[in-house]
């Protein structure tokens, strides 16, 4: 049943934040991509996947989100089914297994988890929230809700992805509470298998963080991207070089310039001012999303709007953290501006969510 | 407790809320922060080292494909070529380059801006190329002035060689620019703006396997363009090794035998089709297109009179004349339109209705049986035996003996030559078909045209007994790790019953040719091995009255006027392996021009038989 209320309570704003930019994203993706003869394909398939991904949002934002909170436990189920049949059978590339092809796209069901850990989260943290916090054992549920995955990903291998549902489940916890015992436990172990996890990374893994501290190491292999990136950026300055005209992005030095590193194509180009802009404009969405659960209508939603923005913020910090050369390189894309249709699914369907929870807040 | 509505105004809520808040403000401050010293305080450094730490990808082109004969002779080889390329995001003022270039390069300014302008249709930081394939000392001159040249270099790429020069040219076929259609198309994906494709022959119909993968080569260069060090090298995979079923030696004897004679040669293997040699004269330098031939050239090669550029073996449509009197002789005995002791008294001339019908020999050649008639090439025998026959018997002959239609050569188009018929005669002209029509017919004129590669099958087919095969010049392909990527069979397209009786004697007719006195093929003799042979001239204008004949004997008459030679043979004659067949465009007479070519290859094919060179390469 069609409810008038929905229309009027629309979220314009978080609209018009989304819009503005993805927009950045094409123009720039054009640039970054003008290099070579193709170049028309990334931007016009990014155009579609922003499309698509806004009829999914919309769609998303239709339904109550209420429903959710059952459906919660069963996605997760289906999603570790998914990951398992990754693990089993799905499609190599690159060294790694993340896809299942599903003929018109490639599924990433690690990709579809940050969602859904959102969605079995909340409902568990909203279900169980008290005003004291979480006890140690009240956590066992959640620490497995989210272990599991995380292992299941690590192995694809998948570090950013597995990193960004780790981010994620710890900002939802710590927002619900946690009692200081537990936190000091949980900082403790977390520590020690930081150090414990050094030794099960892969090789490359290691060497990324090891030319992260120090990129001189290997100039040329893995230290290569931030050397290039920080080149790049900083070689911006304070009114950039002018669209299309960034030297280091359109000599090709630049690698994976549209994905990853499409930030540092838009520093170089737009300078300190444009990417300060760029800046404000995602702590904008950041800072909505938050205002979003702060007038929820119930613990449920309250949690999933924190969840989903969570997942943006790490996605757009640890990006822009990786490109500018303060954290290891980690391949997570920057939200609504790398190209992709993996990530703009995931982060449309984020939105959607977004959406349902600002429209409903004045309905009960 | 359970949280209530009303839950989120809850000073513990509130209190998260704004730590969330200020959380997120503090980490894009620290971002913000981090761009500031990027891009505001430490920029100048930064822009210093994009000045001076830049990079060039640059395509390294992948050799094609080696090309071998069947005993592993290299025959297409690849070399070093020197282009003097620019690099567009270098060169400041294109004008000013143009200028100090022209005289290094010996290339006049016009031209340089008209490949420049058409080079920067390419993608960006594409190389322009602005002279191909120059000469050592125009590299240095270019060199030695890189200093004033700003984003000039000599690029170094493999380009096509010929170890023996126009040998097989029209088998190999020659490389060109691609087109800017084929670059869209999917075919062509992945090839430089600037590839060489092939144009036609092997290096065309192969040219999948043929190509290789290109490489790139990322390096360092400081703000002159210098190149500092090489970053990353993906090295380029060379084409795969195309082994044809050619053999060089015989080849080259082939080839050198025409002298400056123009025309064809096809010699191939009886047993299952693969060609020995295949020449067509003159030949065209394949050298010259791999390296870019200009419009005047082109026109030079397409306007030449002796056709340089097309493949006279397969698409050279001749009248067999004489040689395809062999046909005549099996339709007549296979159908039984006249016996073997079949005998005419050859007085010179033979009459049809009003009509009468020369024998070359003027005075005739008195009694004459098949053998003889076959030996010194009676016309008249032919005439009779033809008419006794008909067109339509005559015709399928031709056809089952692999006459007048295509083979299915893959390397090239062939033309299907033509073998009339009554319902030909009607479709094409919509008139009845004359018996004076089958008279000619018989002895390979009038309508009657074949390719010299049919004319080899053809040979071939009598020799082995009545097998078609399809013939064919490459054997095999294989990747660099000697993995066979392609190979083609034996293929049988026609089996044709002949009757063992009447081939038998067509045989022996065809050995007398040579080795009997009086045989009109005794050029073509060789020692130790039996050879069997037919000779033929083909007319090329129709004969006029005798006295213009008269007249016209010998040398007087013009070079294109001459009649074609032509000679087909097989050896050895009891075993037969290997069957040739030659035309001698204008050469007049098929013993004298054509027969000493035949016996050149045979004599090359048999003084080497089973000794293999070494394998090169």
């Amino acid at each position: 049943m069609f409810d008038r209320r929905l229309l009027t309570n629309f979220d314009w704003v978080l609209i018009l934040i989304v819009l503005l930019l993805a927009t950045a994203g094409v123009v720039n993706l054009y640039s970054a991509t003008s290099n070579g003869a193709v170049h028309s394909a990334f931007y016009l398939k990014q155009l579609t996947w922003i499309g698509g991904g806004l009829v999914v949002a919309l769609g998303v934002s239709l339904f109550d989100y209420r429903h959710l909170q059952y459906a919660g436990f069963y996605l997760y189920g289906v999603n570790l089914l998914l990951l398992l049949f990754v693990l089993v059978a799905g499609e190599a590339r690159m060294g790694a297994t993340r896809w299942i092809r599903l003929g018109f796209m490639n599924l990433q069901p690690s990709e579809l988890m940050k969602i859904v850990i959102i969605i079995a989260l909340a409902y568990y943290l909203s279900e169980r929230s008290s005003l004291f916090g979480f006890s140690l054992l009240e956590l066992t549920i959640p620490l497995a809700l989210i272990g599991v995955p995380v292992v299941m990903i690590m192995k694809q291998p998948d570090l950013g992805t597995a990193l960004m549902v780790v981010f994620i489940g710890g900002t939802m916890g710590m927002f619900a509470g946690i009692k200081k015992p537990a936190l000091i436990f949980l900082g403790g172990s977390g520590g020690l298998l930081a150090v414990g996890g050094w030794f099960l990374l892969h090789a490359y893994q290691k060497r990324r963080i090891m030319t992260f501290l120090n990129p001189e190491l290997d100039p040329l292999g893995a230290g290569y991207h931030i050397i290039q990136s920080k080149i790049a950026v900083g070689s911006g300055s304070l009114w950039g070089r002018g669209y299309m005209h960034g030297t280091q992005s359109q000599l090709s030095f630049l690698p994976e310039r549209h994905t990853d590193f499409a930030f540092s194509v838009f520093a170089e180009e737009w300078g300190f001012s444009g990417s300060f802009l760029l800046l404000v404009l995602y702590l904008l969405l950041i800072l909505w999303g938050i205002y979003i659960a702060r007038v929820a209508a119930d613990p449920f939603g309250m949690f999933l709007a924190v969840g989903v923005t969570a997942m943006l913020f790490w996605h757009i910090v640890v990006n822009l953290a990786m490109v500018i050369g303060l954290l290891p390189v980690v391949g997570v894309p920057l939200p609504l501006f790398s190209y992709g249709g993996t990530s703009m699914l995931t982060t449309m369907l984020g939105v959607g969510v977004l959406l349902n929870v600002s429209i409903r807040r004045f309905v009960f | 407790m359970k949280l209530k509505p009303g839950w989120a105004e809850l000073p513990v809520f509130r209190r998260r809320f704004i730590y969330l808040s200020i959380c997120a403000a503090v980490v894009f401050l620290l971002l913000i922060l981090r761009l500031w010293y990027l891009q505001g305080v430490r920029s100048e450094y930064y822009q210093r080292l994009a000045e001076k730490n830049r990079s060039r990808f640059l395509p390294v082109e992948a050799p094609r494909g080696y090309v071998y004969d069947r005993n592993g002779n290299l025959l297409l080889d690849n070399r070093p070529a020197f282009d003097i390329v620019a690099l567009r995001q270098e060169v400041e003022d294109p004008e000013h380059l143009f200028g100090q270039l022209a005289p290094l390069l010996d290339v006049p300014v016009p031209l340089l801006r008209e490949r420049w302008v058409r080079g920067k249709k390419q993608p960006r930081y594409q190389p322009i190329m602005l002279a191909g394939d120059v000469n050592r000392d125009c590299v240095d001159r270019v060199q030695e002035n890189s200093v004033h040249l700003p984003g000039v270099l000599v690029e170094v790429k493999p380009l096509r060689a010929y170890p023996y020069a126009e040998l097989a040219s029209h088998l190999f076929g020659y490389l060109g620019m691609i087109s800017e259609q084929e670059q869209r198309s999917a075919a062509f994906g992945g090839y430089r703006p600037d590839a060489l494709v092939g144009r036609a022959g092997l290096e065309r119909e192969f040219e999948s396997y043929l190509r290789g993968i290109d490489g790139e080569r990322r390096v360092e260069v400081d703000v002159r363009g210098r190149e500092l060090r090489i970053l990353n090298l993906v090295a380029p995979i060379p084409g795969n090794k195309v082994f044809m079923t050619i053999r060089r030696d015989i080849q080259q004897v082939a080839e050198d035998a025409f002298g400056d004679q123009s025309g064809a040669i096809v010699a191939l293997d009886v047993r299952n089709g693969e060609i020995l040699a295949l020449a067509s004269r003159p030949p065209y330098g394949p050298a010259s297109f791999a390296r870019g031939i200009n419009a005047e050239e082109w026109q030079t090669l397409l306007n030449n009179p002796r056709h340089p550029m097309q493949d006279k073996a397969l698409r050279g449509q001749y009248p067999p004349g004489s040689t395809f009197k062999p046909v005549t002789a099996l339709a007549a005995l296979q159908s039984a339109s006249v016996n073997a002791d079949f005998s005419v008294n050859c007085k010179g001339s033979f009459e049809l209705g009003p009509a009468t019908y020369r024998c070359w020999k003027k005075g005739g050649h008195g009694p004459t049986d098949l053998k003889k008639a076959m030996r010194e090439s009676c016309d008249v025998w032919f005439y009779q035996a033809g008419v006794a026959t008909g067109i339509d018997q005559l015709s399928k002959m031709a056809f089952a003996l692999g006459l007048g239609k295509e083979l299915g050569f893959a390397l090239d188009t062939e033309r299907s030559g033509l073998i009339p018929t009554q319902q030909w005669k009607k479709r094409r002209f919509n008139d009845r078909w004359y018996d004076g029509e089958t008279v000619i017919a018989a002895i390979g004129q009038g309508y009657v045209l074949t390719t010299p590669l049919q004319l080899a099958v053809m040979t071939a087919t009598i020799a082995n007994g009545g097998k078609v095969w399809r013939p064919r010049a490459v054997n095999r392909v294989e990747s660099l790790d000697g993995e066979t990527l392609f190979a083609t069979e034996p293929e049988m397209l026609i089996d044709t019953a002949l009757d063992p009786r009447a081939l038998k004697a067509v045989q022996q007719g065809m050995e007398a040719v040579v080795n009997e006195s009086g045989g009109t093929g005794w050029a073509a003799r060789l020692a130790g091995i039996r050879v069997a042979g037919k000779t033929g001239t083909a007319q090329v204008v129709r004969r006029k009255s005798d006295e213009e004949e008269e007249r016209s004997q010998g040398e007087e008459i013009p070079y294109q006027f001459r009649d074609h030679a032509l000679f087909i043979a097989y050896a050895p004659a009891q075993n037969p392996e290997i069957a040739v067949a030659v035309v001698v465009e204008h050469g007049e007479h098929g013993g004298s021009a054509a027969a000493p070519i035949v016996r050149a290859v045979l004599a090359s094919y048999f003084s080497s038989a089973g000794t293999k060179p070494e394998r090169q390469r």
